[in-house]
């Protein structure tokens, strides 16, 4: 046979080998490899649930579509309200096909600039290519690959980053603008993956180094890996694309109704409006819902969902939750049984254990939202 | 009593025909935070390299292989309490279970401690 297998390189972040002298452990991530730990997920979690964590998510893919009518251009494959959002305000969104289904989650944020727009690392050249396609010539699309991408993540967030970039303390959840850190310009939003309040930092990729360092030098913050992260993100109810969320999938199933703002649902005039406002007149067949594990043996994604002996279910995502001490799990039940309460089977080895819907997120999350004291 | 080792990162105290298993340091270190073991039952009869035990960490399950072929005498309970002592004391009270030997020819595959340092330092 021949030997002509397509070889995938692997590639490098900006901040590898600063990594490494952390001594983390790296693993191969979204065609990158990423350090999944440093002193160990647990503790990594725990430290971000009660200090600061900094996170490398330079994989993910950050564009700038700029051009006259960008905005309304981007609203025919996103559900989000994005034409009126204002300059500095983010928003949850995603990506949608021409049949409804979910191509991806993103950030959309207007900037001076153009539409900013984080995408996930695994999809993001799928991304490109689909939005590329779907918008007019005179819309430009910049993947801004100069960019490294830090989180600085925890209730301490804001303590440590204000005093390196004096400033970000204005911002509420949501909510974003460009800083100098010396002569440098971050793009710097109060936002994040944890259910904790934090930030995310777009920096240029000559000074994420330094940036980095400067951050893990304040008390209160500790470099995390994608464990960390994974189990922070599960605690707090957030789906992962290609996990929870994928192609096949719309919003309403996602149980992402948020997304889809108001003006939306009456004017429709995005991909696949037709299953998702018909889904949401008259409800999902499925629905993606947090589940509460009894006993400590973790269910994984994959597990079948049981009631009796029907499956009506599968889980795609779960594990333990260090800030919880228990196992919990996500996943998509048949719309009869998603309800809050619902005592159901998941079936793990060939054994059935007991969880029960549970409402998202497992545990309360800490923004910092505007109208509401500190 | 010997002590020998898998390329699976078992190992297994021999004394006379009874033994004991555990994973290896190397082990839990590379699987992270131990929350949940799962040992085999008393009686419960283990085929050389087959399915023996379960160990999840945060991230991920994982099998335990027997390392040899036998029947189980002994699971470590105190696994169910404290999954972590996995990773605190791997290769003492952290072990998973007890066995009496089938076949005490099946040892001799394995390797002692200096082959399996020489093993793990060629990962």
């Amino acid at each position: 046979m021949s030997d002509e297998a397509e070889i995938t390189e692997i590639e490098t972040l900006p901040l590898d080998a600063w990594h490494r002298t952390k001594s983390a452990r790296m693993v191969e991530f979204a065609g990158y490899h990423m350090p999944i730990q440093y002193e160990g997920i647990i503790a990594e979690h725990l430290w971000t649930r009660e200090n600061a964590g900094l996170f490398d998510v330079s994989h993910m893919g950050q564009l700038m579509l700029s051009g006259e009518g960008a905005a309304t251009a981007l609203e025919a494959i996103v559900p989000g309200e994005i034409a009126a959002l204002g300059e500095g305000r983010m928003r949850y969104s995603l990506l949608l096909g021409e049949d409804g289904g979910i191509l991806d989650d993103l950030m959309v944020t207007t900037t001076p600039m153009g539409i900013y727009i984080v995408v996930n690392g695994a999809v993001k050249w799928e991304d490109i290519g689909y939005i590329r396609e779907s918008l007019a010539d005179d819309i430009t699309l910049n993947h801004m690959e100069d960019r490294a991408l830090l989180a600085l993540q925890g209730p301490k967030a804001v303590n440590a980053l204000k005093r390196v970039v004096p400033g970000v303390d204005a911002l509420y959840f949501m909510e974003a603008a460009s800083f100098l850190w010396g002569h440098t310009p971050l793009w710097i939003s109060r936002s994040g993956y944890t259910g904790e309040d934090g930030f995310e930092i777009s920096v240029p990729v000559d000074v994420v180094e330094a940036l980095a360092t400067a951050l893990c030098a304040q008390d209160e913050v500790k470099p995390i890996g994608l464990g960390a992260r994974d189990s922070l993100r599960l605690e707090a109810g957030l789906p992962l694309y290609g996990h929870d969320l994928d192609a096949s999938l719309d919003p309403v199933e996602g149980d992402l109704t948020f997304a889809i703002n108001k003006r939306r649902r009456e004017q429709g005039g995005f991909a696949g409006a037709e299953r998702i406002l018909g889904a949401l007149a008259r409800g999902a067949a499925k629905k993606r819902v947090g589940l509460k594990i009894e006993g400590k043996m973790p269910a994984r994604e994959g597990a079948p969902i049981f009631d009796g002996s029907t499956q009506i279910g599968v889980l795609t995502s779960g594990g333990f939750a260090p800030s919880l001490g228990v196992p919990i799990a996500m996943g998509y039940v048949t719309r009869d049984f998603a309800a809050p309460g619902k005592i159901l089977e998941i079936e793990v080895r060939g054994k059935r254990i007991a969880a029960c819907v549970s409402p998202m997120p497992f545990i309360p999350n800490r923004y910092h939202r505007k109208g509401k004291s500190a | 009593m010997s002590r020998y080792f898998t390329e699976d990162h078992e190992w297994i105290d021999v004394d006379g025909n009874n033994a004991t298993v555990g994973i290896t340091a190397y082990a839990q270190e590379q699987l992270g935070d131990i929350v949940f073991a799962e040992v085999p039952a008393v009686g419960a009869a283990l085929k050389k390299g087959g399915d023996a035990a379960v160990v999840e960490s945060v991230k991920a399950a994982s099998d335990v292989y027997a390392p040899v072929s036998g029947t189980v005498t002994e699971g470590n309970d105190a696994l169910g309490d404290d999954p972590a002592l996995v990773n605190s004391d791997p290769e003492g009270a952290g072990w998973f279970f007890k066995l009496t030997l089938a076949d005490a020819a099946e040892l001799e595959g394995l390797m002692d401690e200096a082959a399996y340092k020489a093993f793990v330092a060629g990962l």
